[in-house]
């Protein structure tokens, strides 16, 4: 039976790479906390307006305003040092060299997979050589050899529990390359590449989204990424790699 | 709600005694009023503009969301909406209400009626200048509308206008003649906020009365001081932006484009090698302290209000001051949170995550403020008071999901989801039009010459809070459930990115339906106006209505005569009694009762 789309009081979809389940409890620690302080805000406030103090006496601003501000301080203070340890992981250094590479290609309104091939080397594109038509949509150049075995997919097939390093590229405009089940998210930028990194753990279908607006067919820019237990890849790709060799092999 | 056509003349004199000559009337004084620099026609102006662009930008809001929940629905007398029409509605409704509404109204609007008379002066620095900030607004208005009658259509990449999106027609519809009129708008725009801005800065600097202390000011003044200067850097930092993009389009620089760049199949080459990164950090550069500009002049005048109605000082008083100009500040330095996932170094990332965070401080100091404030004063629970409160609850449940938006990686989960649109339309919108509403109840016996009726304001306050709270509350669970804006449509696909946007969907009914409700709760607003015009105007004997201490309401001090006596003042505002009954105004040479020292 297929899971939800999504789960629990606050409604987050399945977590399934490795390190989402950290995120979400970060996310859900402060998703309470701020609940509970908007409850008793708003207590204070009612309960502020609701009663009367027989005898006005005067304020001591040290308690009402900067024993909570520090408390406050603090606060803030540990979830931001949290976030950014997390955020560190993550983002302060590169995939790990044995990571699978993938390089994603936004464009409007369609995502592209480019995997390296046997040689684990992409060859080189040119955007005077894009040709959807004639199945060169990256504009892969035929004279560079290291991209004769490069495989071009609309689906983002991945092997459970290995990293995997994507390196996001953009055509045309801006897109915002999304999985929300991987908890992942970054832009695309055409004339730069991007990385991000993550490992994707549990067998499944997830969707693919595109997260910065990006033309009128915005909303229809989706895929889907396809995680398979890494016996099932390892079939999938070589698959593939051999469709690519008879592909080449035809003049 | 009547114009007074020159200083000293009360409005509504020799009103005639039928209606029909209504018409004959305005015609005869339409030209002096577009023409005068009086502050308070100007302010009018403001307002009316005001008025035309929140009452545009809902319409249009409620479009997209009847569309969002129902697509196949048929705005009557056009069809059913395209994604490309969804989206120029988009750009357009947030750039009507951020620019047109939430900037103007708030700052030049009620600024130039108020901000004179709270200083104690009768003009603003420069009337002309300030009347040139009005044309200017006015046909940047104009400008920006007619984007939606120009063959393509309106602009469809949103109000931030990314490149390359933003960059060439080839794009997408609307990003043709759309686009250039939307710039060309934006442009006159910032060099009217600009003037507006330096006319304001100079009047509180140079016309404050005698007595007039820095530390007198009311806290209004100081949003209004704070949001002009925050203006003057973040336009002339727009400004700049918008030139380089039209040369992008126009003259083929390649400022923020790529050397090779290839959109709908065309391979277009630039000068240059640029980035469109440097658009986003320029557009933030000013989009970021714009949201302070929008939201600083209502938590001013919330703490006023607060304490008027509470009877009491403003708790922490120079505090408060500290945290406006501290969270002007920190606004300028804060502009990289919104490139999080945006390519942005990730070191930066932090960065700035560490600066936003660090705005929490002074915006709880304030929360802190009012709450004590309020603390068992027992307020008396006029409209103003209960849109002030509403500011203020609006603010919190806004203002919380800040810091968990300021944390990059839990901003990498929740960046252009509706979460964000939750976020932003709590703290800026709502809050900064609870912030409009006080102030036109507030101010109403000194605009208008009449109070509002408070039963009808009360309906209007309850209504609105909860369409207000009912529309946007859900939105953080569709984005916590991860869905993104500016989707057009959350059916029709198949796939696993289908099931996640269709589970939204009855969410997105719900929140259909409240901002039905939420406009619907609007009528009581505009049928107070309505009644208030065909009522005779208040006894000028009661001039202060709510006992307000600060200098606005100081007798004739809207409507000063040349032969007046300058005004002094006398105290720092808000000085009440324990029982609240005496008051001491700050023109008020007599002292009520022993008011500690300052």
């Amino acid at each position: 039976m297929e899971a939800p789309p999504t789960h629990g009081f606050w409604n987050l979809p399945v977590d399934a790479a490795a390190h989402g389940h950290a995120l979400d409890t970060h996310l859900l620690l402060n998703l309470w906390i701020a609940l509970a302080l908007l409850a008793l805000a708003h207590l204070i406030l009612l309960l502020g307006i609701a009663i009367r103090k027989r005898t006005p006496r005067p304020y001591h601003q040290l308690f009402i305003e900067y024993l909570p501000l520090a408390a406050l301080t603090l606060l803030f203070a540990f979830l931001a040092l949290r976030a950014q340890q997390l955020w560190a992981a993550q983002r302060y250094t590169g995939a790990d060299l044995s990571a699978m590479q993938v390089e994603v290609t936004g464009q409007q309104f369609v995502w592209y997979f480019r995997y390296p091939g046997p040689d684990a080397a992409f060859g080189r594109t040119n955007l005077s050589l894009v040709a959807p038509a004639e199945v060169n949509p990256l504009g892969i150049d035929p004279t560079d050899t290291y991209g004769r075995d490069d495989i071009v997919t609309s689906q983002l097939v991945l092997p459970a529990n290995r990293e995997v390093d994507l390196t996001l590229r953009a055509q045309d405009v801006i897109h915002g390359f999304a999985i929300p089940e991987m908890r992942i998210k970054q832009n695309a930028i055409p004339g730069q590449t991007t990385h991000i990194h993550f490992t994707p753990e549990i067998p499944g279908d997830y969707a693919i989204l595109c997260t910065q607006v990006c033309g009128m067919g915005h909303y229809r820019m989706l895929a889907t990424l396809r995680v398979l237990p890494p016996a099932v890849f390892n079939t999938w790709l070589h698959t593939q790699e051999a469709l690519q060799a008879k592909d080449k092999a035809q003049p | 709600m009547s114009i007074p056509t020159t200083p000293g003349t009360p409005p509504n004199q020799g009103a005639p005694s039928s209606r029909g000559f209504i018409a004959l009337r305005w015609a005869r004084r339409a030209p002096r009023a577009i023409f005068s620099t009086d502050h308070r026609i100007i302010g009018f102006g403001y307002l009316v503009i005001s008025l035309i662009a929140v009452i545009l930008g809902s319409l249009l809001s409620l479009v997209m969301r009847m569309h969002l929940a129902w697509p196949s629905w048929q705005l009557p007398l056009h069809g059913p909406i395209l994604p490309e029409e969804y989206l120029a509605l988009v750009t357009m409704h947030g750039t009507l209400m951020l620019f047109f509404v939430l900037t103007v109204a708030p700052q030049s609007g009620f600024g130039n009626l108020i901000l004179p008379a709270q200083l104690g002066t009768r003009h603003m620095a420069f009337p002309r200048l300030n009347a040139l900030g009005l044309y200017l607004t006015a046909l940047a208005l104009i400008i920006l509308v007619a984007a939606f009658f120009v063959p393509g259509g309106a602009p469809i990449g949103g109000w931030t206008a990314y490149p390359p999106l933003s960059s060439t027609p080839l794009a997408g519809p609307g990003e043709g003649l759309g686009m250039d009129l939307w710039l060309a708008s934006i442009a006159l725009f910032a060099v009217a906020t600009t003037l507006s801005s330096i006319n304001m800065l100079t009047t509180i600097t140079k016309l404050r009365c005698e007595g007039l202390t820095w530390e007198r000011l009311p806290l209004t003044v100081w949003g209004w001081f704070t949001a002009a200067i925050l203006s003057i850097i973040a336009f002339s930092v727009l400004l700049a932006a918008i030139l380089l993009l039209f040369c992008d389009r126009h003259l083929h620089s390649g400022f923020f484009l790529p050397a090779q760049d290839l959109i709908s199949g065309v391979l277009l080459q630039h000068r240059g090698d640029g980035s469109p990164l440097l658009w986003l950090h320029l557009f933030w550069f000013f989009g970021h302290p714009e949201v302070y500009i929008a939201i600083l002049p209502g938590m001013g005048l919330t703490s006023m209000v607060i304490a008027n109605f509470s009877r009491r000082r403003v708790f922490a008083y120079r505090l408060m001051i500290a945290t406006t100009l501290l969270i002007g500040f920190l606004g300028i330095i804060v502009w990289g949170h919104h490139m999080f996932v945006a390519g942005l170094n990730p070191f930066a990332g932090t960065a700035f995550s560490i600066s936003t965070i660090a705005i929490a401080i002074p915006a709880a100091a304030k929360v802190f403020s009012w709450l004590a404030t309020t603390w068992g004063s027992r307020p008396r629970l006029t409209t103003p008071m209960l849109f002030a409160l509403g500011f203020v609850s609006l603010f919190i449940t806004g203002g919380l999901t800040g810091p968990i938006l300021a944390q990059p990686i839990l901003d990498e989960y929740l960046h252009n989801t509706f979460f964000v649109v939750a976020h932003f339309h709590l703290i800026m919108a709502m809050a900064g039009v609870f912030g409009l509403f006080c102030a036109t109840y507030y101010w109403a016996p000194l605009l208008f010459h009449r109070t509002l009726s408070e039963p009808l304001g009360k309906l209007h306050f309850w209504t609105t809070l909860l369409g207000a709270y009912s529309t946007f509350l859900p939105m953080h669970f569709t984005g916590l459930a991860a869905e993104p804006r500016h989707y057009s449509q959350l059916t029709g696909i198949a796939g696993p990115s289908a099931t996640l946007l269709q589970s939204t969907l009855p969410l997105q009914r719900h929140i259909t339906a409240s901002a039905i409700f939420l406009l619907c709760a609007q009528l009581p607003f505009f049928l107070n106006l309505l009644l208030a015009w065909r009522r005779p105007a208040n006894d000028p004997a009661d001039a202060n209505p709510w006992h307000a201490t600060t200098m606005e309401w100081a007798p004739n001090a809207l409507n000063p005569h040349p032969n007046d006596e300058p005004s002094i003042v006398y105290r720092g505002p808000s000085h009440y009694t324990d029982s609240g009954k005496e008051f001491s105004p700050q023109w008020s040479p007599v002292n009520t009762f022993n008011t500690e020292a300052e």
